[in-house]
Protein backbone atom coordinates (compact mmCIF):
# COMPACT_ATOMS: atom_id res chain seq x y z
CA UNK A 1 0.00 0.00 0.00
CA UNK A 2 2.89 3.03 0.70
CA UNK A 3 4.92 1.65 -1.72
CA UNK A 4 1.73 2.26 -3.96
CA UNK A 5 1.00 5.33 -2.92
CA UNK A 6 4.87 6.89 -3.41
CA UNK A 7 4.64 5.30 -7.24
CA UNK A 8 1.65 7.57 -6.96
CA UNK A 9 2.50 10.65 -5.57
CA UNK A 10 5.71 10.44 -7.62
CA UNK A 11 3.59 9.93 -10.96
CA UNK A 12 1.43 13.11 -9.68
CA UNK A 13 4.40 15.19 -8.62
CA UNK A 14 5.90 14.24 -12.30
CA UNK A 15 3.27 15.74 -13.72
CA UNK A 16 3.16 19.19 -11.87
CA UNK A 17 6.48 19.26 -12.72
CA UNK A 18 6.38 18.96 -16.38
CA UNK A 19 3.14 21.14 -16.46
CA UNK A 20 3.46 23.62 -14.01
CA UNK A 21 0.16 24.34 -13.59
CA UNK A 22 0.10 24.99 -9.75
CA UNK A 23 2.99 27.09 -10.19
CA UNK A 24 2.05 28.93 -13.30
CA UNK A 25 -1.82 28.99 -12.73
CA UNK A 26 -3.20 27.90 -9.08
CA UNK A 27 -0.01 29.85 -7.52
CA UNK A 28 -0.77 33.49 -9.28
CA UNK A 29 -4.57 32.77 -8.41
CA UNK A 30 -4.06 32.78 -4.74
CA UNK A 31 -1.89 35.85 -4.53
CA UNK A 32 -4.52 37.55 -6.91
CA UNK A 33 -7.11 36.44 -4.05
CA UNK A 34 -4.74 37.90 -1.40
CA UNK A 35 -4.55 41.25 -3.88
CA UNK A 36 -8.86 41.35 -4.35
CA UNK A 37 -9.24 41.08 -0.67
CA UNK A 38 -7.29 43.98 0.15
CA UNK A 39 -9.47 46.00 -2.59
CA UNK A 40 -12.60 45.09 -0.57
CA UNK A 41 -10.77 45.90 3.04
CA UNK A 42 -9.34 49.35 2.52
CA UNK A 43 -5.60 48.98 4.38
CA UNK A 44 -6.64 52.92 5.39
CA UNK A 45 -9.77 51.23 7.23
CA UNK A 46 -9.76 51.56 11.11
CA UNK A 47 -11.86 50.38 13.67
CA UNK A 48 -11.90 53.83 16.14
CA UNK A 49 -9.69 53.51 18.94
CA UNK A 50 -8.29 50.07 17.53
CA UNK A 51 -4.54 49.78 17.28
CA UNK A 52 -4.52 47.56 14.30
CA UNK A 53 -6.05 48.10 10.77
CA UNK A 54 -8.91 45.63 10.22
CA UNK A 55 -6.84 44.26 7.30
CA UNK A 56 -4.21 43.55 9.38
CA UNK A 57 -6.71 42.10 12.09
CA UNK A 58 -8.18 39.65 9.90
CA UNK A 59 -5.52 39.13 8.15
CA UNK A 60 -5.13 35.05 9.63
CA UNK A 61 -8.70 34.45 8.12
CA UNK A 62 -7.69 36.06 4.68
CA UNK A 63 -4.76 33.97 4.88
CA UNK A 64 -6.86 30.71 4.94
CA UNK A 65 -9.39 31.77 2.57
CA UNK A 66 -6.63 32.24 -0.20
CA UNK A 67 -5.39 29.10 0.50
CA UNK A 68 -8.60 27.07 0.59
CA UNK A 69 -9.83 28.42 -2.68
CA UNK A 70 -6.04 27.83 -4.25
CA UNK A 71 -6.44 23.81 -2.52
CA UNK A 72 -10.42 23.57 -4.41
CA UNK A 73 -8.37 24.09 -7.58
CA UNK A 74 -5.09 22.36 -7.00
CA UNK A 75 -7.69 19.17 -6.10
CA UNK A 76 -9.85 19.90 -8.82
CA UNK A 77 -6.69 19.32 -11.23
CA UNK A 78 -5.34 16.32 -9.11
CA UNK A 79 -8.57 14.46 -10.33
CA UNK A 80 -8.63 16.23 -13.65
CA UNK A 81 -5.47 14.28 -15.09
CA UNK A 82 -7.06 10.87 -13.70
CA UNK A 83 -10.22 11.34 -15.54
CA UNK A 84 -9.02 11.49 -19.43
CA UNK A 85 -8.65 7.91 -21.11
CA UNK A 86 -10.48 5.47 -18.19
CA UNK A 87 -6.97 6.30 -16.35
CA UNK A 88 -8.67 5.32 -12.75
CA UNK A 89 -9.74 2.06 -14.38
CA UNK A 90 -5.85 1.53 -15.43
CA UNK A 91 -5.06 2.28 -11.61
CA UNK A 92 -7.72 -0.64 -10.87
CA UNK A 93 -6.45 -2.65 -13.45
CA UNK A 94 -3.11 -2.38 -12.69
CA UNK A 95 -3.77 -3.89 -9.16
CA UNK A 96 -2.67 -0.80 -7.63
CA UNK A 97 -4.58 -0.53 -4.07
CA UNK A 98 -7.24 1.50 -3.41
CA UNK A 99 -5.95 3.14 -0.09
CA UNK A 100 -2.53 3.40 -1.90
CA UNK A 101 -3.87 5.75 -4.73
CA UNK A 102 -6.09 7.91 -2.11
CA UNK A 103 -2.80 7.96 0.63
CA UNK A 104 -0.69 8.75 -2.43
CA UNK A 105 -2.81 11.40 -4.56
CA UNK A 106 -3.43 13.17 -1.03
CA UNK A 107 0.22 13.03 -0.25
CA UNK A 108 0.71 14.50 -3.75
CA UNK A 109 -1.54 17.44 -3.35
CA UNK A 110 -0.61 17.73 0.41
CA UNK A 111 3.42 18.75 -0.85
CA UNK A 112 1.58 21.28 -3.36
CA UNK A 113 -0.99 22.95 -0.94
CA UNK A 114 2.17 23.52 1.68
CA UNK A 115 4.09 25.28 -0.78
CA UNK A 116 0.94 27.67 -1.72
CA UNK A 117 0.88 28.07 1.94
CA UNK A 118 4.37 29.19 1.81
CA UNK A 119 4.37 31.99 -0.61
CA UNK A 120 1.01 33.11 -0.04
CA UNK A 121 2.04 32.81 3.63
CA UNK A 122 4.89 35.63 2.51
CA UNK A 123 2.66 37.29 0.28
CA UNK A 124 -0.18 37.90 3.41
CA UNK A 125 2.42 38.98 5.75
CA UNK A 126 4.13 41.71 3.87
CA UNK A 127 1.21 43.00 1.97
CA UNK A 128 -1.11 42.75 5.43
CA UNK A 129 1.63 42.61 7.80
CA UNK A 130 0.51 41.51 11.75
CA UNK A 131 3.76 41.12 13.38
CA UNK A 132 4.38 37.16 14.64
CA UNK A 133 4.27 36.21 17.68
CA UNK A 134 4.65 32.30 18.18
CA UNK A 135 6.49 30.65 15.17
CA UNK A 136 6.33 26.82 16.50
CA UNK A 137 2.21 27.19 16.89
CA UNK A 138 2.26 28.90 13.19
CA UNK A 139 4.25 25.81 11.88
CA UNK A 140 2.45 23.53 13.34
CA UNK A 141 -0.64 24.81 12.45
CA UNK A 142 0.19 25.02 8.79
CA UNK A 143 1.48 21.56 8.89
CA UNK A 144 -1.51 20.18 10.26
CA UNK A 145 -4.02 22.07 8.59
CA UNK A 146 -2.40 21.31 4.97
CA UNK A 147 -3.02 17.32 5.70
CA UNK A 148 -6.41 18.10 6.93
CA UNK A 149 -7.30 19.64 3.61
CA UNK A 150 -5.66 17.34 1.14
CA UNK A 151 -7.40 14.32 2.71
CA UNK A 152 -10.96 15.04 2.91
CA UNK A 153 -10.49 17.58 -0.30
CA UNK A 154 -9.34 14.54 -2.01
CA UNK A 155 -11.93 12.22 -0.70
CA UNK A 156 -14.49 14.91 -1.71
CA UNK A 157 -12.93 15.10 -5.33
CA UNK A 158 -13.07 11.65 -6.17
CA UNK A 159 -16.28 11.71 -5.65
CA UNK A 160 -17.14 13.85 -8.27
CA UNK A 161 -14.49 12.20 -10.36
CA UNK A 162 -15.24 12.09 -14.04
CA UNK A 163 -18.11 14.17 -14.18
CA UNK A 164 -19.12 16.97 -16.63
CA UNK A 165 -20.14 19.11 -13.79
CA UNK A 166 -17.20 18.78 -11.22
CA UNK A 167 -15.77 21.98 -11.37
CA UNK A 168 -18.78 23.72 -10.39
CA UNK A 169 -20.16 20.67 -7.73
CA UNK A 170 -16.71 20.11 -6.26
CA UNK A 171 -16.12 22.99 -4.45
CA UNK A 172 -19.76 22.94 -3.50
CA UNK A 173 -18.72 19.69 -2.01
CA UNK A 174 -15.80 20.47 0.10
CA UNK A 175 -16.05 24.01 1.18
CA UNK A 176 -18.75 23.35 3.85
CA UNK A 177 -16.84 20.16 4.66
CA UNK A 178 -13.66 21.93 5.39
CA UNK A 179 -15.34 24.60 7.89
CA UNK A 180 -14.23 23.33 10.89
CA UNK A 181 -10.86 23.16 9.30
CA UNK A 182 -11.13 26.86 8.00
CA UNK A 183 -12.80 28.05 11.48
CA UNK A 184 -9.82 26.32 13.55
CA UNK A 185 -6.90 27.28 11.72
CA UNK A 186 -8.32 31.25 11.22
CA UNK A 187 -8.16 31.03 14.81
CA UNK A 188 -4.84 28.84 15.59
CA UNK A 189 -2.99 31.56 13.50
CA UNK A 190 -4.97 34.33 14.91
CA UNK A 191 -3.06 32.71 18.40
CA UNK A 192 0.24 32.71 16.79
CA UNK A 193 0.36 36.07 15.57
CA UNK A 194 -1.63 38.04 18.46
CA UNK A 195 -1.55 35.74 21.13
CA UNK A 196 -2.18 34.49 23.82
CA UNK A 197 -0.28 30.99 21.73
CA UNK A 198 -2.52 28.22 24.34
CA UNK A 199 -5.66 29.94 22.67
CA UNK A 200 -4.44 27.69 19.66
CA UNK A 201 -3.65 23.98 20.81
CA UNK A 202 -7.68 22.98 21.03
CA UNK A 203 -8.01 24.45 17.31
CA UNK A 204 -4.92 21.88 16.26
CA UNK A 205 -6.67 18.77 17.98
CA UNK A 206 -9.72 19.73 16.50
CA UNK A 207 -7.75 19.45 12.58
CA UNK A 208 -5.53 16.99 13.85
CA UNK A 209 -9.21 14.34 14.51
CA UNK A 210 -10.55 16.01 11.44
CA UNK A 211 -7.50 14.81 9.36
CA UNK A 212 -7.52 11.33 11.17
CA UNK A 213 -11.40 10.71 10.83
CA UNK A 214 -10.52 11.41 6.46
CA UNK A 215 -7.79 9.38 6.33
CA UNK A 216 -9.19 6.89 7.81
CA UNK A 217 -12.69 7.47 6.20
CA UNK A 218 -10.69 8.13 2.60
CA UNK A 219 -8.13 4.98 2.51
CA UNK A 220 -11.65 2.21 3.34
CA UNK A 221 -14.31 4.00 1.07
CA UNK A 222 -11.79 5.13 -1.67
CA UNK A 223 -11.93 1.51 -3.58
CA UNK A 224 -16.16 2.28 -3.91
CA UNK A 225 -15.39 5.55 -5.07
CA UNK A 226 -13.00 4.49 -7.70
CA UNK A 227 -14.83 1.29 -9.25
CA UNK A 228 -16.19 2.50 -12.72
CA UNK A 229 -19.05 0.16 -12.75
CA UNK B 1 -35.45 -7.42 0.70
CA UNK B 2 -35.47 -7.99 -2.75
CA UNK B 3 -35.84 -5.65 -5.59
CA UNK B 4 -38.12 -7.77 -7.09
CA UNK B 5 -40.83 -8.19 -4.65
CA UNK B 6 -41.66 -4.72 -4.11
CA UNK B 7 -44.96 -4.33 -5.87
CA UNK B 8 -46.37 -0.32 -5.58
CA UNK B 9 -49.73 -0.22 -7.93
CA UNK B 10 -47.98 -0.29 -11.57
CA UNK B 11 -47.58 -2.71 -13.57
CA UNK B 12 -45.47 -2.91 -16.83
CA UNK B 13 -47.70 -3.74 -19.73
CA UNK B 14 -46.76 -3.48 -23.49
CA UNK B 15 -47.89 0.52 -23.61
CA UNK B 16 -45.07 1.07 -20.88
CA UNK B 17 -45.51 1.80 -17.14
CA UNK B 18 -49.05 2.52 -16.03
CA UNK B 19 -49.38 3.40 -12.58
CA UNK B 20 -52.37 3.94 -10.00
CA UNK B 21 -50.12 6.23 -8.05
CA UNK B 22 -48.00 5.96 -4.73
CA UNK B 23 -50.89 5.58 -2.05
CA UNK B 24 -51.56 2.34 -0.12
CA UNK B 25 -53.57 1.93 2.97
CA UNK B 26 -50.55 2.90 5.24
CA UNK B 27 -50.31 6.05 3.46
CA UNK B 28 -53.73 6.69 3.51
CA UNK B 29 -53.64 6.00 7.16
CA UNK B 30 -50.92 7.85 7.81
CA UNK B 31 -51.74 10.83 5.42
CA UNK B 32 -55.02 11.22 7.76
CA UNK B 33 -53.39 10.79 11.47
CA UNK B 34 -50.61 13.95 9.77
CA UNK B 35 -53.68 15.63 9.11
CA UNK B 36 -55.38 15.41 11.90
CA UNK B 37 -51.98 15.88 13.49
CA UNK B 38 -51.66 19.16 11.99
CA UNK B 39 -54.99 20.54 12.87
CA UNK B 40 -54.38 19.73 16.54
CA UNK B 41 -50.99 21.41 16.81
CA UNK B 42 -52.69 24.37 14.97
CA UNK B 43 -55.77 24.27 18.26
CA UNK B 44 -53.29 23.82 20.87
CA UNK B 45 -49.91 25.89 19.37
CA UNK B 46 -51.73 28.59 18.43
CA UNK B 47 -55.13 28.95 19.90
CA UNK B 48 -55.02 26.90 23.45
CA UNK B 49 -51.61 27.43 24.68
CA UNK B 50 -50.74 31.21 25.79
CA UNK B 51 -47.84 33.15 25.72
CA UNK B 52 -44.25 32.08 27.41
CA UNK B 53 -42.76 34.56 29.98
CA UNK B 54 -39.44 35.35 28.26
CA UNK B 55 -40.48 34.97 24.98
CA UNK B 56 -43.89 35.98 24.52
CA UNK B 57 -45.96 34.58 21.44
CA UNK B 58 -42.47 34.11 19.51
CA UNK B 59 -42.37 30.27 21.87
CA UNK B 60 -44.94 29.31 19.47
CA UNK B 61 -42.55 29.28 16.63
CA UNK B 62 -40.66 26.27 19.32
CA UNK B 63 -43.33 23.89 18.89
CA UNK B 64 -42.54 24.12 14.69
CA UNK B 65 -38.98 24.88 14.47
CA UNK B 66 -37.71 22.10 17.33
CA UNK B 67 -39.84 18.78 15.97
CA UNK B 68 -38.86 20.21 12.11
CA UNK B 69 -35.27 20.39 12.73
CA UNK B 70 -35.13 16.89 14.74
CA UNK B 71 -36.77 15.28 11.86
CA UNK B 72 -34.27 16.73 9.67
CA UNK B 73 -31.79 14.40 11.88
CA UNK B 74 -33.91 11.42 11.29
CA UNK B 75 -33.50 12.01 8.13
CA UNK B 76 -29.91 12.26 7.63
CA UNK B 77 -29.46 9.35 9.94
CA UNK B 78 -31.66 7.56 7.81
CA UNK B 79 -29.54 8.14 5.11
CA UNK B 80 -26.43 7.46 6.94
CA UNK B 81 -28.14 4.03 7.51
CA UNK B 82 -29.15 3.53 4.76
CA UNK B 83 -26.13 4.15 3.03
CA UNK B 84 -24.40 1.76 5.00
CA UNK B 85 -26.50 -0.88 4.06
CA UNK B 86 -26.71 -0.20 0.68
CA UNK B 87 -22.68 -0.62 0.56
CA UNK B 88 -23.05 -3.62 2.20
CA UNK B 89 -25.58 -5.25 0.08
CA UNK B 90 -25.92 -3.38 -3.05
CA UNK B 91 -29.38 -3.33 -3.43
CA UNK B 92 -30.89 0.00 -5.29
CA UNK B 93 -33.97 -0.67 -2.33
CA UNK B 94 -31.69 0.84 0.29
CA UNK B 95 -30.19 3.72 -2.00
CA UNK B 96 -33.26 4.92 -3.05
CA UNK B 97 -34.44 4.94 0.52
CA UNK B 98 -31.10 7.09 1.10
CA UNK B 99 -31.83 9.25 -1.30
CA UNK B 100 -35.37 10.12 -0.53
CA UNK B 101 -34.57 10.34 2.82
CA UNK B 102 -32.31 13.03 2.30
CA UNK B 103 -34.45 14.72 0.09
CA UNK B 104 -36.77 15.01 2.55
CA UNK B 105 -34.59 16.36 5.59
CA UNK B 106 -33.25 18.87 3.14
CA UNK B 107 -36.60 20.26 3.04
CA UNK B 108 -37.10 20.12 6.46
CA UNK B 109 -33.77 21.80 6.85
CA UNK B 110 -34.65 24.54 4.98
CA UNK B 111 -38.07 24.84 7.13
CA UNK B 112 -35.90 24.96 10.41
CA UNK B 113 -33.55 28.25 9.04
CA UNK B 114 -37.27 29.68 7.89
CA UNK B 115 -38.18 29.46 10.82
CA UNK B 116 -35.46 29.95 12.63
CA UNK B 117 -34.96 33.38 10.78
CA UNK B 118 -38.57 34.42 11.62
CA UNK B 119 -37.78 33.51 15.51
CA UNK B 120 -34.74 35.49 15.13
CA UNK B 121 -36.25 38.93 14.52
CA UNK B 122 -38.72 39.39 17.42
CA UNK B 123 -35.82 37.12 19.63
CA UNK B 124 -33.15 38.81 18.98
CA UNK B 125 -34.02 41.90 16.70
CA UNK B 126 -32.49 40.58 13.80
CA UNK B 127 -33.45 37.58 10.78
CA UNK B 128 -29.84 35.82 11.26
CA UNK B 129 -27.19 35.99 14.14
CA UNK B 130 -23.56 33.88 14.15
CA UNK B 131 -25.32 31.63 16.75
CA UNK B 132 -23.71 28.17 16.89
CA UNK B 133 -26.61 26.26 16.10
CA UNK B 134 -27.98 28.56 13.38
CA UNK B 135 -25.11 28.42 11.39
CA UNK B 136 -23.67 24.59 12.23
CA UNK B 137 -27.57 24.41 10.55
CA UNK B 138 -27.48 25.75 7.78
CA UNK B 139 -23.77 24.51 6.85
CA UNK B 140 -25.61 21.30 7.24
CA UNK B 141 -28.17 22.27 4.88
CA UNK B 142 -25.26 23.04 2.35
CA UNK B 143 -23.75 20.07 2.57
CA UNK B 144 -26.60 17.76 1.85
CA UNK B 145 -27.79 20.52 -0.87
CA UNK B 146 -24.24 18.72 -2.48
CA UNK B 147 -25.00 15.45 -1.31
CA UNK B 148 -28.13 15.89 -3.20
CA UNK B 149 -26.45 16.93 -6.57
CA UNK B 150 -24.15 14.19 -6.29
CA UNK B 151 -27.25 12.68 -6.66
CA UNK B 152 -27.93 14.05 -9.86
CA UNK B 153 -24.19 13.45 -11.37
CA UNK B 154 -23.96 12.68 -15.14
CA UNK B 155 -21.92 9.41 -14.42
CA UNK B 156 -23.25 5.57 -14.43
CA UNK B 157 -26.15 4.62 -12.25
CA UNK B 158 -24.35 2.12 -10.14
CA UNK B 159 -21.31 4.44 -9.48
CA UNK B 160 -23.52 7.18 -8.64
CA UNK B 161 -25.06 5.14 -5.61
CA UNK B 162 -21.98 4.08 -4.59
CA UNK B 163 -20.55 7.62 -4.45
CA UNK B 164 -23.53 8.89 -2.87
CA UNK B 165 -23.65 6.36 -0.15
CA UNK B 166 -20.15 7.15 0.62
CA UNK B 167 -21.01 10.91 0.45
CA UNK B 168 -24.52 9.59 2.95
CA UNK B 169 -22.04 8.34 5.16
CA UNK B 170 -19.02 11.36 5.95
CA UNK B 171 -21.46 14.04 5.72
CA UNK B 172 -23.25 12.34 8.79
CA UNK B 173 -20.25 12.27 10.64
CA UNK B 174 -19.05 15.63 9.90
CA UNK B 175 -22.43 17.15 10.75
CA UNK B 176 -21.14 16.25 14.30
CA UNK B 177 -17.55 18.12 13.51
CA UNK B 178 -18.97 21.19 12.40
CA UNK B 179 -21.65 21.15 15.29
CA UNK B 180 -19.12 21.04 17.48
CA UNK B 181 -16.39 23.58 16.02
CA UNK B 182 -18.94 26.14 15.28
CA UNK B 183 -19.93 26.38 18.95
CA UNK B 184 -16.66 26.22 20.33
CA UNK B 185 -15.92 29.21 17.94
CA UNK B 186 -19.27 31.21 19.23
CA UNK B 187 -18.81 29.71 22.87
CA UNK B 188 -15.43 32.11 23.01
CA UNK B 189 -17.82 35.29 22.51
CA UNK B 190 -21.24 34.70 23.58
CA UNK B 191 -23.45 31.71 25.11
CA UNK B 192 -27.37 32.38 24.52
CA UNK B 193 -29.36 30.52 22.38
CA UNK B 194 -33.03 29.81 21.97
CA UNK B 195 -34.58 29.51 24.98
CA UNK B 196 -32.11 29.27 27.77
CA UNK B 197 -34.56 30.35 30.14
CA UNK B 198 -37.60 29.66 28.53
CA UNK B 199 -40.44 27.66 30.84
CA UNK B 200 -42.91 25.70 29.56
CA UNK B 201 -46.08 24.66 31.26
CA UNK B 202 -47.66 21.42 30.62
CA UNK B 203 -50.18 22.89 27.64
CA UNK B 204 -47.02 24.75 25.97
CA UNK B 205 -45.08 20.80 27.08
CA UNK B 206 -48.17 19.24 25.18
CA UNK B 207 -47.89 21.86 22.03
CA UNK B 208 -44.47 20.74 21.25
CA UNK B 209 -44.71 16.90 21.34
CA UNK B 210 -47.56 17.43 19.32
CA UNK B 211 -45.15 19.21 16.78
CA UNK B 212 -42.97 16.16 17.28
CA UNK B 213 -45.66 13.42 16.25
CA UNK B 214 -47.29 15.86 13.36
CA UNK B 215 -43.90 15.95 12.25
CA UNK B 216 -42.78 12.72 12.06
CA UNK B 217 -46.18 11.61 10.92
CA UNK B 218 -45.66 14.05 7.74
CA UNK B 219 -41.99 13.18 7.51
CA UNK B 220 -42.99 9.22 7.13
CA UNK B 221 -45.92 10.23 4.84
CA UNK B 222 -43.55 12.08 2.55
CA UNK B 223 -40.77 9.57 2.73
CA UNK B 224 -42.60 6.87 1.45
CA UNK B 225 -44.23 8.47 -1.32
CA UNK B 226 -41.21 9.85 -2.50
CA UNK B 227 -39.74 6.78 -2.54
CA UNK B 228 -42.34 5.01 -4.39
CA UNK B 229 -41.82 7.65 -6.74
CA UNK B 230 -38.45 7.27 -6.64
CA UNK B 231 -39.04 3.03 -7.08
CA UNK B 232 -40.92 3.89 -10.09
CA UNK B 233 -38.64 5.88 -12.08
CA UNK B 234 -35.89 3.00 -11.65
CA UNK B 235 -38.65 0.52 -13.13
CA UNK B 236 -39.22 2.89 -15.77
CA UNK B 237 -35.55 3.51 -16.35
CA UNK B 238 -35.39 -0.57 -16.71
CA UNK B 239 -38.53 -0.67 -19.04
CA UNK B 240 -37.07 1.61 -21.03
CA UNK B 241 -33.38 -0.39 -20.98
CA UNK B 242 -35.30 -3.24 -22.27
CA UNK B 243 -37.67 -1.64 -24.66
CA UNK B 244 -34.27 -0.39 -25.79
CA UNK B 245 -32.63 -3.62 -25.81
CA UNK B 246 -35.63 -5.59 -27.94
CA UNK B 247 -35.42 -2.73 -30.93
CA UNK B 248 -31.59 -3.29 -30.78
CA UNK B 249 -32.56 -6.76 -31.22
CA UNK B 250 -35.27 -6.44 -33.75
CA UNK B 251 -32.52 -4.70 -35.91
CA UNK B 252 -30.83 -7.41 -36.23
CA UNK B 253 -32.74 -9.50 -37.78
CA UNK B 254 -34.02 -9.64 -41.13
CA UNK B 255 -37.81 -9.41 -40.82
CA UNK B 256 -37.44 -7.02 -37.86
CA UNK B 257 -40.45 -8.86 -35.41
CA UNK B 258 -38.28 -11.58 -33.94
CA UNK B 259 -36.90 -10.57 -31.05
CA UNK B 260 -34.06 -12.84 -31.78
CA UNK B 261 -30.33 -12.31 -33.58
CA UNK B 262 -30.57 -13.87 -36.81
Amino acid sequence: MIRDAVLIAKKDLRIEFSTRVTLAQILPFGILNLLLYGFALSPDLKVVGAERSVLEQVAPGLFWLAVLFAAIMALGRSFAIEAADGKLDALQMAGIDPAGVFLGKTAAVALQIFLLEVVLGLAAWVMFGPPLGSAMLLVTTVLITTAAIAAAGTLYAAVTAGSRVRDTLAPLLVLPVLTPVLLGATLATDAAFFGPTSDGTPWLLLIAVFTLLFVGVGMMAFGSLLEES
Amino acid sequence: MTDTKLEIGHELSSGGLTTTGTGSKVTKVLGVAALVAIGLQLLFGLYYSGPEVVQGEAVRLFYVHVPSVLTAYLGFGITLVASIIYLRKGSQFWDLVAGSAAEIAVLFCAFTLFTGAVWGKPTWGVYWQWDPRLTSTTVMFVMYLGYLAVRRLDLEPRVRSRRAAVLGIVSFLNVIIVHYSVDWWRGLHQQATFGVDTKLDGLMLFSFFLGLVAFTVVFAWLLIHRFRVSWLEHQLRLARLDEALVERRAEGTIDGTTGAIS
